[in-house]
């Protein structure tokens, strides 16, 4: 193990609050996700683990190896850059298929297809006239 | 003093992170359609990632931080490959 007892306390109490507050409300946003009942109220649950989740053990990483090694250790921000542009994108990709899927096949409580093809019928006869 | 705390919070995440996975794994074998296991498949890789950065810092090394990173990466890319998949059928036209 590596010289965990050189930490000053104050370092220790606030990464050891971050670790679990993120963890936490990962525990919190997966509970949603086998919870929900119809897919798109799951969709929001998750995304509680990629925002507050990771920033809180990110944080609490940063916290822990800057006191460390006694100099700011800020790669971590990289990840949560990452996460933050990257999760938004594949939600909307994968909410977006979901609902060409229950569209296509008549499902009970999506919009019809036929609000979504008649906005894009209309928009070129506006703008041709 | 601070190395007890370290350990013990450190134990207490991971196991709040591991029942997280378990969460989402229970979804993905349950999950009535493919767009249900693709969702919780995407939580899993973001459980893992967290994991993965506590490990980092029960061990003291950095070491750990690329690992988390690459699963972030793959973890966004197939995501997106598989939303494609079930949109189109084909993932790369």
């Amino acid at each position: 193990m590596t010289p965990l007892g050189d930490l000053p306390v104050w370092a220790a109490l606030l990464t050891g609050f971050f670790l679990i507050l993120g963890s936490t409300l990962t525990l919190l946003g997966s509970v949603g996700l086998l919870r929900f009942r119809s897919f798109y109220e799951r969709i929001h649950a998750p995304t509680l683990g990629t925002t507050w989740g990771t920033g809180g053990v990110l944080i609490a990483s940063i916290i822990f190896h800057s006191v460390l090694q006694s100099k700011p250790v800020l790669h971590e921000i990289l990840i949560a850059l990452f996460v933050t542009v990257t999760t938004p994108v594949s939600l909307m990709l994968l909410a977006r298929a979901a609902l060409y899927r229950d569209r296509s096949e008549g499902n009970d409580g999506v919009p019809p297809f036929e609000t979504a093809a008649e906005s894009q019928d209309e928009q070129p006869r506006s703008s041709g006239a | 003093m601070s190395g007890v705390i370290i350990v013990w919070s450190v134990t207490i995440a991971q196991l709040l992170l591991a029942a997280a996975m378990a969460c989402a794994l229970l979804r993905l074998v349950r999950g009535p359609r493919a767009q249900d296991r693709i969702l919780s498949f995407d939580a899993l890789y973001v459980g893992a990632m967290l994991l993965l950065l506590t490990f980092g810092i029960r061990a003291g090394s950095t070491v750990y931080f690329e690992a988390a990173l690459v699963i972030a990466l793959l973890g966004f890319v197939s995501t997106v490959a598989l939303a494609k998949f079930l949109m189109r059928g084909e993932v790369i036209e």
